[in-house]
C-alpha cells in the first residue's frame, strides 16, 4: 500500500497531506481515513496533493465522495497541489468547475 | 495398498537409504513423497508420530532424549497441519468463487452485449477487455430507424463487480429512454438524474455520447467527463482532441450537457476510448496520448476493427500483460 495520510485537525479545519499513489487499492485506505472528517458541521477541509504522483478515477470518486458530504454539512472543501496531470483530471471530468482546485491555478494552464 | 501404507514402507525405505549413505538421490525422493503426501492430505503431526515410530522400530538404542524431543517437535507441528488445513479449505471456498465471478462475469456479457452495427459507408471497430472478470466498461451501440448510428462509451470509477453492476443499471436506463431517440445531450441529461438518484453517492459514470447521421455525415456528441476521444482528420492526416465538456454522471442532479457538431469526411476517424487506455502504465510511466496516436498510425491503412485490435495487442505488451484497468477503443471511419 504505497500511500501516506497526514491529517492536521485544529477547531472546523482539517489539513489533509496525501502522499503515494491513489488507486482501487489505496482509495479505500484514504476514503476510511478523510471520509470522518467531512462529517463534522461546517468542517473546512483542504487537501494537499503536492505528493501524489499518480491518481485514478478510483481516487476521484472518493475525493467527489467527501467533496458532497462536505457540502451537505454546511463545511467548505479545497484541493491544492495538484499537478498538471491529476488537474487535466479534475478538468476533464468536469470537477473542476464544481470543486476548488488550487486557486492559484484557477484560470491559467490550460 | 492404501495411501497410508504404501506411505509408511516409502518411508521406511528412504531413511534406510539414507542413513546408509547420505546421497543427493535420496533426498530427492523424500522430495518427491512430500509432494504425494501433501494431495493426500495427511497432517505434518502425523508425519512425525511415523518418523517417531520408524525410528525405535529400525533403531532400538535410539536415546529417550532423542525420541522425547519428538513429542516437542510434534506438538509444535500441530498448529502448522491446522494452518494447513485452513489453506485448504480457503482454497476450496476461492475456486467455488472464482466460478460464480466466471458465470456473473458472462451473465454481465449477455446482459450488456452490444451488436456493432453494420451500415455503408461507416467502419466500426470496437475492443473492451476487463482488467479482472467482470468489466466496469461499457460500450453501447442504436442503429435508428433513420439509419443514425449512435454509440455510448462508459466507465464507471470504480473497478470490479460494484461497477459492472452499476453498469446494467446504465445500460436499462439507456434502454428504457424513449423510443424516439433523441441527441446526445438530451440522453446524458436524463441518465444523469438516473443516476444521482440510485447510486451509491461515491460512485459515479463517465460517459461520452455520439450520434452519427449517414445523411450529413455530421456527428453530434456530448461528454459527461469521460476521457476526450479524437478526431482524425484525413486530408491534413492529423490528430486532435475530441474536446466536449461536461460534468461526471450522479455528482449533481440539474446538471446541463452542451452538444457539439463535426462533420466528418471520407477517410476521417472518431476515436473513443475509456481511461484504461491512456492510463496505460509502462515501465518508463504512462503512454501519453501522442504516443497513442502513434500506435494508431501505425496501422491506420487497416480496417477499424483490426486497428482497436492491434493497438491493444501492443498496449499490452508495454504492460507486460498485466492490465491495470478496463480497456476499451471504439474507432468509427468513415469509408472512402
Amino acid at each position: 500500500m504505497n500511500i501516506s495520510i497526514d491529517v492536521k485537525e485544529k477547531d472546523l479545519l482539517a489539513e489533509v497531506s496525501v502522499q503515494g499513489e491513489i488507486d482501487a487499492y489505496t482509495a479505500p485506505k484514504l476514503r476510511s481515513t478523510i471520509f470522518p472528517l467531512s462529517e463534522k458541521d461546517g468542517v473546512q477541509m483542504v487537501v494537499d496533493l503536492s505528493g501524489v504522483n499518480y491518481m485514478d478515477s478510483t481516487g476521484l470518486g472518493v475525493f467527489v465522495g467527501v467533496f458532497k458530504n462536505v457540502k451537505a454539512n454546511n463545511g467548505q472543501f479545497k484541493i491544492v497541489g495538484l499537478t498538471e496531470r491529476l488537474q487535466r483530471l479534475f478538468e476533464i471530468t468536469g470537477l473542476a468547475d464544481i470543486i476548488d482546485i488550487n486557486s492559484q491555478i484557477e484560470g491559467g494552464v490550460q | 495398498m492404501d495411501f497410508r501404507e504404501m506411505m509408511e514402507s516409502q518411508y521406511r525405505e528412504l531413511l534406510e537409504n539414507y542413513s546408509k549413505e547420505q546421497s543427493e538421490q535420496a533426498l530427492y525422493s523424500s522430495q518427491k513423497l512430500s509432494r504425494k503426501i501433501i494431495e493426500n492430505k495427511v497432517s505434518p503431526e502425523e508425519i512425525i508420530s511415523l518418523h517417531k515410530s520408524l525410528l525405535i522400530e529400525m533403531h532400538p538404542e535410539v536415546p529417550d532424549y532423542v525420541l522425547h524431543s519428538f513429542d516437542v517437535l510434534l506438538e509444535i507441528m500441530i498448529a502448522f497441519g491446522l494452518a494447513y488445513r485452513e489453506h485448504q479449505s480457503l482454497r476450496h471456498k476461492q475456486e467455488e468463487l472464482r466460478s460464480e465471478m466466471e458465470i456473473a462475469a458472462n451473465v454481465q456479457q449477455t446482459l450488456l452485449g452490444t451488436k456493432v452495427p453494420e451500415i455503408e459507408g461507416l467502419d466500426i471497430g470496437a475492443i473492451s477487455i476487463p482488467a479482472k472478470h467482470m468489466n466496469g466498461d461499457y460500450f453501447h451501440f442504436v442503429l435508428d430507424e433513420n439509419n443514425n448510428v449512435s454509440v455510448a462509451i462508459a466507465d464507471v470509477i470504480g473497478k470490479g463487480i460494484p461497477a459492472a453492476l452499476c453498469m446494467s443499471m446504465i445500460k436499462y436506463a439507456m434502454d428504457s429512454l424513449p423510443e424516439h431517440r433523441k441527441g446526445p445531450s438530451y440522453i446524458l441529461e436524463n441518465l444523469n438524474r438516473v443516476v444521482e438518484q440510485n447510486v451509491d453517492p461515491s460512485m459515479f459514470i463517465t460517459m461520452f455520447y455520439g450520434m452519427y447521421n449517414p445523411e450529413t455525415n455530421i456527428l453530434s456528441y456530448a461528454s459527461a467527463g469521460h476521457e476526450p476521444g479524437f478526431y482524425y482528420n484525413a486530408a491534413k492526416q492529423e490528430f486532435t482532441e475530441l474536446i466536449a465538456k461536461g460534468l461526471l454522471l450522479g455528482v449533481e442532479k440539474r446538471t446541463k450537457y452542451a452538444e457539439y457538431q463535426k462533420e466528418i469526411f471520407p477517410g476521417d476517424m472518431v476515436i473513443l476510448m475509456s481511461d484504461g487506455v491512456t492510463e496505460c502504465r509502462t515501465d518508463d510511466g504512462f503512454i501519453d496520448r501522442d504516443t497513442l496516436m502513434g500506435y494508431i498510425n501505425k496501422y491506420i491503412h487497416l480496417s477499424a476493427q483490426e486497428i482497436v485490435n492491434r493497438v491493444f495487442k501492443d498496449l499490452e505488451k508495454l504492460q507486460h500483460f498485466q492490465l491495470r484497468d478496463d480497456f476499451t477503443l471504439i474507432i468509427l471511419k468513415r469509408e472512402v
